[in-house]
């Protein structure tokens, strides 16, 4: 049974609709990161859920029973926000109490609860301070704390990790999956930032113009994207897009005629886009068949990886991702890309569908 | 160094010219009629407290005679009519003011505004309507008008500037709360009346100031039995003369309430509470 079940959302503000007809479901157990670009209505998507918006039309079923009407108290879920909203004249240890005290009279099942979850979390050393005397790391796990600590069948985690600094939020992308694991709840993750959301989710759904492009696992998000703004939503360094019309099997690339291999070989002729992940490309010093001369201008090392930028002989700027490790060291100056047929995207121009290869 | 002492003579300045009229009652509450008005002036005086004991016992000697004044009880009508005023407006405005921050009802901002108008009509305005309907429905001289009339000062100060204080509260710190399993009566009482502590500390200390020193309304719409110290104070002028000194001992009693309220309160205005509530 699907724990959450989102069923043709929408919400407007004005005139401004920032949820459009949106269905989602979510398995008991699941993590599904929510990502999208800022300002298209995430956040409103979990207040809905929450119950702390009204929907203009559809439903929410929660735990198999719909609360599209029902008061946020009454609708058990556990919630993180963004800034996130501590009660300030409470101090941490009450903070988290909090999501306990409206069901729980015995004081000693709530103490044995809040110091279980703050151990948890690694803060059980400021439990008495007020929240305006934490650190911001510390505020969010108290935010985080006080989401777990009633054990709820539905956590919704508006962004927790926004606010903090890179070095917490690096430990945390760690820690969490299997926080989030432990508690067995169902999750909706709120991020902004693809790298997060492939790490955390079990499936990933991508929000654009109030509605999912796309909801799937994270490698199928990166490796079929569904459309072109989903492809370059994902991936540092973006996705290389060159617009162009494939010609029996094959794509011109600054004149040089590029195998797309037979499986495109039906699309001749159709206005598309091609989309090449920089990983995918491989440099070479010769010519070789099926390869396009490119000028590399720039290269970036990473550590991990070697980013170069290049031009192609028609002004086009292209992305090429390289392993580090590679002993060669990478110059400026001419030289030939070539790509896998396999890895290549083909999207359709006007509509932005990713074109899907014929067997 | 220059700067400091500049800064110093000019606080000095100041100080004297607000607080010297206030030394000079003191002073003049120990002193008798004669010393009060002798010519000229000298702050050196054998210090009485005839003044106080009459106040307190009721009794004032004059030349004249033996005069019977109530002070003490004015005193305590204005004690009451204060705060029971501030009580019922906090009881009234504090709720209203949630409900005007917090939803959108049509005619919200009407209803707001036509509440905050009340403090631009001069009093007089609504007076003589006032004294002729508080006749026919029997609430002239009776406390309970005097405390309906006094929610006109105290329930839009206190619903206007309470109101700003619960928009400044982030609402997702409510929603937070109700989310945790607390309904909207209990977030309203445990989250939202306590971060908007100092604004309703604040609200409720000035509706008390303006309470306590209102004097028209009083006048007209109760007898001498009722009526606050603000009043009461007339009867010092009698037929045989100003009883400057009983006059200056009444105005010391009757501001020190008043001021030991405002530096009892002031901790709490200054408290800034919501401090690290929410990242921003």
């Amino acid at each position: 049974m699907a724990q959450i079940e989102l069923n043709r959302l929408s919400k407007s503000f004005k005139k401004n609709h920032v949820i459009n007809d949106l269905s989602l479901s979510a398995e008991e157990g699941e993590i599904v990161c929510i990502f999208g670009p800022s300002g298209v209505g995430k956040t409103v998507l979990l207040r809905l859920i929450a119950g702390v918006e009204e929907p203009d039309r559809g439903d929410i079923c929660l735990n198999g029973r719909d609360v599209t009407e029902a008061a946020p108290e009454t609708r058990g879920v556990g919630i993180a926000f963004q800034n996130f909203a501590l009660f300030p004249h409470m101090s941490a240890y009450d903070n988290i109490g909090s999501a306990l005290t409206a069901r729980e009279r015995d004081k000693n099942v709530i103490r044995i609860k809040v110091e279980r979850v703050a151990k948890l979390l690694k803060i059980s050393h400021v439990l008495q301070q007020a929240p305006r005397e934490l650190s911001n790391g510390q505020k969010q796990r108290t935010a985080l704390a006080r989401a777990l600590v009633a054990d709820p069948k539905i956590l919704l985690l508006d962004d927790p990790l926004r606010n903090v600094d890179a070095k917490l939020r690096y430990e945390m992308r760690l820690e969490l999956p299997s926080l989030l694991k432990a508690s067995g709840s169902t999750v909706l993750y709120v991020t902004q930032d693809y790298k997060e959301a492939m790490a955390l989710g079990d499936r990933i759904a991508v929000l654009i113009d109030g509605g999912f492009a796309q909801i799937a696992a994270p490698s199928e998000i990166y490796r079929r994207p569904a459309t072109l703004e989903v492809a370059r939503l994902f991936g540092d360094p973006t996705i290389n897009l060159i617009p162009g019309r494939p010609d029996g099997g094959s794509f011109a690339i600054a004149g040089v005629a590029v195998p797309l291999g037979p499986t495109y070989a039906s699309e001749t002729g159709r206005a598309c886009v091609l989309g090449l992940r920089p990983e995918s490309l491989k440099l070479s010093s010769q010519a070789k068949p099926g390869a396009f001369p490119v000028e590399i201008i720039a290269v970036t090392p990473l550590n991990e990886k070697v980013v170069l930028l290049a031009h192609t002989p028609d002004g086009r700027e292209i992305f090429i991702a390289e392993a580090g490790v590679e002993d060669e060291r990478r110059a400026p100056g001419p030289a030939f890309a070539h790509f896998d047929p396999a890895e290549a995207l083909l999207f359709d121009e006007a509509s932005g569908q990713r074109i899907e290869p014929a067997l | 160094m220059m700067e400091r002492i500049l800064r110093g003579a000019a606080i000095t300045l100041i100080l004297v010219f607000f607080l010297f009229p206030i030394f000079w009652i003191v002073l003049m509450s120990f002193q008798t009629n004669e010393d009060i008005l002798r010519i000229p002036p000298s702050p050196f005086f054998t210090p009485t407290l005839s003044n106080y004991t009459a106040l307190i016992t009721g009794k004032l000697v004059s030349n004249a005679g033996t005069l019977d004044i109530a002070f003490m009880h004015n005193l305590w009508n204005s004690v009451l009519l204060s705060t029971v005023s501030v009580a019922v407006a906090l009881v009234l405005g504090v709720p209203a003011a949630y409900a005007f921050a917090r939803y959108k009802f049509p005619l919200s901002e009407d209803i707001a505004f036509t509440l905050l108008s009340f403090r631009f009509a001069p009093p007089l305005l609504v007076l003589l309507p006032l004294t002729l309907y508080f006749q026919e429905i029997g609430l002239t001289d009776t406390y309970v008008g005097l405390v309906w009339v006094y929610q006109l000062i105290a329930l839009p100060l206190i619903l206007w500037i309470v109101r700003g204080y619960f928009e400044d509260i982030s609402p997702d710190i409510e929603s937070a709360y109700r989310i945790a399993g607390h309904s909207w009566p209990a977030t309203f009482l445990k989250i939202a009346v306590p971060l908007a502590g100092p604004g309703i500390a604040a609200a409720g200390l000035l509706a008390f100031i303006f309470c306590w020193n209102n004097f028209v309304f009083a006048l007209i719409l109760a007898s001498a039995d009722k009526q606050p110290v603000t009043v009461g104070s007339l009867a010092f002028v009698t037929a045989s003369g100003i009883q400057y000194g009983q006059i200056a001992a009444a105005i010391v009693l009757s501001i020190t309430p008043v001021l030991a309220l405002a530096l009892y309160a002031q901790r709490y205005l200054v408290e800034g509470l919501s401090l690290g509530a929410v990242k921003g």
